[in-house]
């Protein structure tokens, strides 16, 4: 074989091996939209619409600013309340992993949160807030902070006694201490609760639109609702989930990057 | 006097209660300025302990701890840059590369980036880790990992050297290569040093003193360098030791 020709067989498999790796990303969905046509040649299509439909709804909503602004109002939702429960679950887990007493108050009062439905926050929050956006905002924030918090003190708990004494034995300032060891010890953990927690808060987000929102994907579900459309409930829901598809992907991408340092083994779990 | 314990002991537990665990006896010890002590004992006996309590990590029950005059776990930032550690575990950090963790102790004493790079290379160039400079910790071997965590120890310039059983978890040809540059690098930078060991030969090959240590930890043998001549009288002092050990 000539160096041409292995360069191409290389990069023929190469080709193989990253079709492969689609293949096997997209044929769950592939058979999942199957059976779903499948059952939309036999039922009538308020029940099943055809994937058809639905695909043009999506580029419809898509390409409508006045209706994928909803899908930014909701995204942007997500994202804040996400970014606000993660800053107070973080400040909680500092607190609880310096101090045995903070620790020994808030577990017990995160655990009831816990227990806590999420409509049952979206009838509290329209009790004590009147704007739409606090509501969403409390609501998002009080459903995901437990777990935000828990996590992130696991993390903390998680860390290595031994990097960490050695770190501290060069004494350094509490930023310097972060910088180089908390930060980079709990990054993992940080990254799988923010892929875990966004789940949780897309779905949480609808259930707080529905009630009261004058916009945004819970608000649009609503109206599907009214008039029994299921091609738009579907269109509608899709959007959601693309968004959560997109930002787990952005997630694994920096996973991949920021993780470039671990041993990977030829023989997996 | 760089290193003094007056009257040390430590117990772990609640001292007076049923799981308290004495681990170190009322020591008394002085080392001095540019010393090299050898601080022998089986394991168990105790040597982590007192080495954790000169570092500052941990606090006596009992007694005082003085490092060049000051206490090290009250006045613990007052060590920045004045003391290096090398423990049993090369202790890498795994998220960064072999001369990135060198350069952590450079870093917290706030030198630019450039010289911190310049003096994290050289010192893994003198221990012959040239060309791994950008590997991280799992793709180098137990002993190169030693070597990257003796470097980042010399790096900070520091004075005094605390070594806890450095090159145990080593094959021994490793181990005494790296003790052979070890002895060489103290001595050219002119260190106060204490180096725990569990064994004899390299407590006999590096201490220019060597204080035996029972179980709990109470001095049972000093062996001052200026009133024997180890080379000379290795065996009888070997013999000692191992009596010592033994009872
Ligand atoms: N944090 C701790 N809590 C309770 N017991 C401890 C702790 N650290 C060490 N010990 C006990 O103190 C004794 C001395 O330990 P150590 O100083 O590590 O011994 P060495 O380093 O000589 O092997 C051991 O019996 C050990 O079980
Ligand atoms: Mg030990």
């Amino acid at each position: 074989m000539t160096a041409a020709q292995a360069q191409l067989s290389g990069m023929s498999r190469f080709g193989a091996a990253a079709l492969r790796r689609t293949g096997s990303y997209v044929l769950p969905f592939a058979v999942l939209a199957a059976a779903w046509q499948f059952a939309s040649l036999f039922f009538p299509p308020f029940l099943f619409p055809s994937l058809v439909d639905v695909f043009w709804r999506c580029l419809s909503i898509v390409g409508d600013w006045s209706q994928f602004s909803d899908v930014v109002a909701t995204v942007l939702r997500i994202l804040a309340g996400l970014a606000g429960a993660f800053a107070i679950g973080a400040l909680f887990a500092v607190m609880m992993a310096r101090s045995r007493a903070v620790h020994d108050f808030l577990s017990p009062i995160l655990t009831l949160f816990q227990g806590i439905p999420a409509l049952s926050w979206v009838v509290f929050a329209i009790i004590w807030f009147h704007g739409i956006e606090p509501r969403i905002f409390f609501i998002m924030v009080m459903t995901t902070l437990p777990a935000f918090s828990f996590q992130i003190l696991g993390a903390l708990q998680a860390m290595s006694r031994d990097l960490t004494e050695m770190v501290m034995s060069f004494r350094p300032t509490r930023l310097k201490l972060f910088r180089s060891m908390i930060i980079p010890a709990v990054l993992p953990d940080i990254l799988t609760a923010w892929k875990v927690n966004l789940g949780n808060a897309s779905r949480v987000v609808v259930v707080a639109e529905l009630v009261g929102a004058t916009g945004g994907v819970g608000y649009e579900l609503l109206q599907q609702q009214q008039v029994f459309d299921m091609v738009g409930a579907l269109a509608w829901t899709l959007q959601l989930v693309f968004f959560v598809l997109i930002v787990q992907a952005i997630l694994t991408l920096i996973e991949r990057i920021a993780f470039r340092y671990r041993a990977v083994s030829e023989r997996t779990l | 006097m760089a290193i003094q314990l007056a009257g040390v002991s430590k117990v772990f537990g609640k001292p007076g209660s049923a799981g308290a665990y004495l681990a170190v006896d009322k020591i008394d010890l002085q080392v001095e300025q540019g010393q090299m002590l050898a601080l022998l004992g089986k394991t168990g006996c105790g040597k982590s302990t007192i080495f954790n309590m000169v570092a500052g990590l941990t606090e006596p029950t009992e007694g005082r701890v003085t490092v060049d005059g000051r206490n090290p776990f009250g006045d613990f930032d007052a060590f920045r840059g004045r003391m290096a550690i090398v423990f049993q575990n090369d202790r890498l950090l795994p998220w960064r590369t072999a001369v990135q963790n060198v350069e952590l102790g450079l870093e917290i004493l706030e030198k630019s980036a450039s010289e911190r790079r310049g003096i994290a290379m050289s010192w893994l160039e003198k221990l012959g880790l040239r060309g791994h400079e950008n590997d991280y910790p799992h793709a180098l071997s137990g002993g190169m990992r030693q070597r990257v965590s003796i470097a980042r120890a010399f790096a900070t310039n520091a004075n005094i050297l605390l070594c806890d059983e450095p090159f145990s978890a080593l094959d021994e040809m490793t181990a005494r290569r790296l003790r052979g540059e070890f002895v060489r690098l103290v001595k050219e930078n002119g260190k106060t040093a204490i180096f725990i060991t569990h064994s004899i030969n390299e407590a006999l090959e590096i201490g220019d003193r060597i204080i035996v240590l029972k179980r709990p930890a109470t001095i049972a043998l000093d062996i001052p360098h200026k009133e024997t001549d180890f080379r000379e009288h290795e065996e009888a002092i070997r013999k000692r030791i191992q009596d010592v050990l033994a009872a």
